[in-house]
């Protein structure tokens, strides 16, 4: 508290500043529906002689204003003409946002965005395009690492899973071009299958506020949206091209848009990356290369009544795990934790052997809208999706070429979704969802399914509804209602089916008892309510404060009901349980929001409840012929997770800029009165970027990266018999690594070949100082550091 | 708006396609060839005398909830050099696989290694090798020293470092480590 009146006291220094007359309002002028630019839309300050008209890029700009209120009334030809009224402090950046048609003149709203907003009543961090163009190389939870409260859970450095406020996995929902992603996120080690270069617009929800694309997001949404095409004329494009030292590998992506000026577009985009081992510090990664190839097609008709799109994505990823990280049971990790180095280190290949991962996803969808006259629209869109993941162990005899893991999961999901325009103060969404699911795990791995047999069918309804009271006032409330049915078929050994007295509770839904194996085929059924109740305050100059209590029901996922058995990767037994209910969470989180042009900053403090929250832990160590391993169980407990996300960002001068970011999170078990394990430690980035417009857009930026070490753990550590010395030794699975401080620099310049093409040229050192460091949130950080300084250089051509 | 209705139809037929095409076949059961459940170890006295066994199974597999059953039939004679064999099978299929030969086919990429522990004096030297003449040892020879107690350890690895001075140093993967109660008398 004493912070925020500190901060609000800087404020009212920056607002009493002199007035001068030569402050500036730039901005575009776009389509309230679809974020189109508008050309030659004509803006007139009342009171002076000033008239401007966008240009071809929707762009407008007025000079030598004071710092004053002035209205300004916008036109277009094809838009009723509207009055906004605008506070001009220094270099201003506003867009407004017409109706572009005559009949429905309902709902104008200023809002300096060309995609809408998900939910009204939680702050969304977004990246645009050209924040996403950083990361052409990397994945998607590379970029999203950049924004605050959002970490990653890795797996050597080529699985990078986004961590939501300390939750990951099933608890995060991302949404891929309107279509809920489903990959088997289940895993720890499985990344999202998403090309990052088919993102135009990224959002991120850390809330389960955005009900319609589903009431589980206990921890958050990610929404990736492609770029807009534009109604006119056109045929435009891009390739991006990144090479890097470490890993001496590239990346090279491309797309090509040919749009109509009467609604029709066609685009098409494909990406290439081939990386070898990567290199920490001191030594090579060995087999931790990734070959990526991915392609997405999309037409397309945008009129304002009606209108279609229909879009093919195709994802493949061979993706080495890194050699070291393979062990045999709890003697081999004891050698492998107390190594300082690796145990396997080889020389530099492009090749990926075994351990390794190979996943395909398929995504198709075709969608519809239609839009009536004083009423809404109408949206309906069915996709499919298709994902074959293979994970190959290391492996014996006849079986070493084969995957320990086959997986298919196709899902075919139906969307109708219904925008009622009620008045100018409010407005009402609602939607129907089916889906369908079929997971087949291959038989012919020869390595008992890790993932049983499904069908799932879901349906879910939702209703959202807006209330602008005033102009500082919007109330949000929304509500969801969720069923899932589950189909199994699961081969249980018979010793475990016993051991866990399933054989008494469950012996009605035994299928078939083969000499050492059980059949069963559990129908499991969830019903799960979810809603959201926000409020958003507009006051003073430019500041918002959004308040938002949502809650979030999860299914337990595939690997929480069912697992039984070695997890390779993990070098340890994994046990579900069938008897698991949804878990529920609730979160409540405030933010302050201030907007200017010298400084700005949010302030976003959340808790988060948890019920029935899906752990798993270590419960025992078991005695087997391969020597000692590890049980970890799945348990469900009440949990809680606060924390607090700091973001800021200040105008030194005319050209340096600065950046901070700092994010926290504490998570407990409530019932064991213990930390909760992998929660990410706090961090604090600093940046300082200077910018140079008139010198080719330079922009150079140097961040610095500070990663506490994670005081608060559970101890998991456990004993274990090691027959060279004759006695047992303590095997430290808890401690977490040390804190670290990296730096990045970054760099980039355009350069104009012709009129319409420009190219960017960028170099960009990752880990300056080749710091030798290791990640709390790495799964493998027992075995090997993380990775070294990396030169990129990156060429983006626009045409 | 023609197109619009068109899709719509289309959408129908595929959702119709897709409900149907569901079968409630039951999967067929995977059982593991790659798992090792038991491990015997023979010592026939280089003299003469009754053969001692020594069995470690572990039926359920490493993943199985039940402990291993570990048996030795007799105790060793001070003094006495036995000759070793070992023997690696998969008891979970029927009849049993015996995967010793697997490991001796793939002798490059497999080591056994022999450590007491405890106090127990014995010695061991290993009896046969791989291709490239370093060690592999499902055959070997055991001295047992004066009388004692302690354990005694058989360890397999998958792709070792070879050649290695011992465990310590091997690293691969563990496939097996099975460790006996061992008395010489």
């Amino acid at each position: 508290m004493r912070y925020y009146a500190i901060i609000v006291m800087l404020l009212c220094i920056t607002i009493t500043h002199s007035q001068n007359c030569d402050h500036s309002l730039s901005g575009t002028v776009i389509d309230l529906h679809d974020g189109q630019i508008l050309v030659g839309a004509t803006l007139i300050i009342a009171g002076t002689n000033q008239a401007v008209q966008t240009d071809i890029d929707g762009r407008f700009s007025f000079s030598n204003l004071c710092n004053d209120t002035y209205s300004i009334q916008v036109s277009h030809p094809y838009c009723r003409t509207e009055g906004f009224t605008v506070k001009v402090l220094g270099k201003t950046r506003r867009s407004f946002r017409l109706e572009h048609h005559i009949e429905e003149l309902n709902q104008i709203t200023i809002e300096g965005k060309a995609f809408t907003s998900k939910s009204k009543t939680i702050l969304e961090n977004t990246l645009n395009s050209k924040d996403l163009e950083r990361y052409s190389a990397g994945s998607l939870g590379d970029a999203l690492n950049n924004l605050s409260g959002v970490s990653s859970l890795n797996t050597g450095n080529t699985v990078i899973k986004p961590l939501i406020n300390g939750l990951h996995s099933s608890r995060v929902v991302i949404i891929n071009n309107g279509v809920r992603l489903e990959d088997q996120e289940w895993g720890a080690e499985h990344a999202p299958n998403i090309d990052i270069n088919t993102v135009g617009n990224l959002t991120l929800i850390k809330g389960a506020g955005a009900l319609q694309y589903g009431g589980d997001a206990v921890g958050g949404v990610i929404i990736a949206e492609a770029a807009k095409v534009p109604v006119k004329d056109s045929l435009y494009g891009k390739s991006l091209m990144t090479m890097s030292n470490n890993g001496r590998g590239a990346s090279l992506t491309s797309q090509l848009t040919k749009s109509h000026k009467n609604g029709w577009y066609a685009k098409i985009q494909g990406t290439l990356k081939r990386y070898g081992d990567f290199k920490a510090p001191n030594y090579v990664l060995s087999n931790t290369g990734f070959f990526e190839r991915n392609l997405s097609l999309g037409i397309g008709l945008n009129r304002f009544n009606y209108g279609f799109e229909a879009y093919y994505s195709l994802f493949k990823n061979d993706i080495g795990i890194l050699r070291a990280s393979h062990l045999g049971g709890a003697q081999d990790q004891v050698q492998a934790i107390e190594s300082d180095v690796p145990l396997i280190i080889d020389d530099f290949t492009y090749h990926i052997d075994a351990p390794k991962q190979n996943v395909t996803h398929h995504l198709a969808k075709i969608k519809g809208f239609r839009r009536f006259d004083n009423f809404g629209k109408l949206e309906i869109q069915y996709d499919f999706q298709r994902n074959n993941r293979f994970e190959f162990d290391i492996r014996r005899g006849d079986d070493k070429n084969k995957a320990s893991l086959d997986l298919q999961l196709d899902t075919h999901t139906l969307l109708l979704d219904l925008d009622i325009n009620t008045s100018s103060k409010s407005s009402f969404q609602t939607g129907l969802m089916a889906s369908y699911q079929k997971n087949i795990a291959n038989p012919e791995t020869g390595v008992r399914r890790l993932i049983p047999d499904y069908d799932m069918y879901a349906l879910g309804a939702y209703g959202i509804a807006n209330f602008k009271l005033n102009e500082q006032w919007l109330l949000e409330v929304g509500g969801r209602f969720d069923y899932t049915h589950m189909d199994a078929f699961k081969f249980y050994r018979s010793s475990f089916w016993e051991s866990r007295n399933y054989d008494v509770i469950f012996s009605d839904i035994v299928v078939e008892e083969l000499d050492n194996q059980v059949l069963a085929n559990p129908q499991l059924n969830f019903y799960n309510g979810s809603g959201t109740l926000g409020s958003t305050y507009s006051f003073g100059q430019d500041y918002q404060l959004f308040i938002n209590y949502s809650i979030a029901s999860r299914t337990p996922n595939p690997s929480d009901l069912f697992s039984e058995g070695l997890h390779h990767s993990a070098s340890r037994i994994e046990i579900g349980d069938l008897r698991f209910d949804s878990e529920i969470g609730h979160k409540l989180m405030l933010s302050l929001n201030k907007r200017s042009q010298l400084f700005s900053y949010t302030i976003n403090p959340f808790i988060n409840v948890i019920t029935d929250f899906i752990v798993i832990e270590p419960t025992d160590v078991r005695q087997t012929i391969r020597g000692n391993f590890q049980v970890w169980e799945y348990r469900q407990t009440n949990a809680k997770l606060i924390g607090i996300d700091v973001d800021a960002s200040y105008s030194i001068s005319g050209n340096f800029i600065y950046n901070g970011q700092l994010s926290l999170v504490k998570g407990y078990d409530r019932t064991r009165k213990e930390p909760l394990i992998n929660m990410p430690p706090a961090q604090i980035k600093n940046e300082i970027v200077f910018q140079k417009n008139s010198v080719n857009n330079l922009r150079l930026s140097l961040e610095s990266e500070y990663n506490f070490k994670q005081n608060e753990y559970p101890d998991n550590n456990f004993e274990v018999f090691i027959p060279e010395i004759g006695a047992t030794k303590l095997v430290d699975v808890s401690t977490p690594p040390d804190a670290y401080h990296l730096l990045h620099f970054n760099s980039s310049i355009d350069f104009k070949t012709t009129k319409n093409k420009t190219l960017t040229v960028g170099l960009e050192i990752e880990n300056l100082l080749n710091t030798s460091y290791r990640n709390y949130l790495n799964r493998f950080r027992y075995y090997a550091d993380d990775l070294g300084r990396n030169f990129l250089i990156n060429l983006k051509f626009n045409y | 708006m023609k197109n619009v209705k068109l899709l719509t139809r289309l959408l129908f037929v595929a959702i119709l396609f897709t409900a149907c095409s569901n079968d409630d076949d039951a999967p067929t059961p995977v059982n593991e060839e790659e798992v090792i459940t038991t491990l015997t170890v023979k010592l026939i006295p280089s003299g003469g005398g009754s053969e001692i066994s020594m069995i470690y199974r572990d039926l359920d597999g490493p993943d199985g909830p039940n402990d291993p059953v570990i048996t030795t039939t007799s105790d060793l004679a001070t003094g006495i050099t036995y000759n070793g064999t070992i023997r690696v099978e998969n008891e979970t299929e029927s009849p049993a696989e015996n995967i010793t030969e697997e490991v001796e086919e793939e002798d490059l990429e497999h080591q056994f290694f022999y450590t007491p522990g405890g106090g127990l004096s014995v010695t061991t030297t290993y009896s046969n090798f791989d291709a490239d003449g370093n060690p592999l040892g499902t055959q070997f020879t055991l001295t047992a020293g004066a009388a004692s107690s302690g354990t005694l350890t058989f360890t397999l690895r998958h792709e070792p470092t070879k050649p290695n001075s011992g465990l310590s140093d091997a690293g691969g993967e563990t496939d097996i480590s099975a460790t006996f109660d061992v008395t010489v008398q």
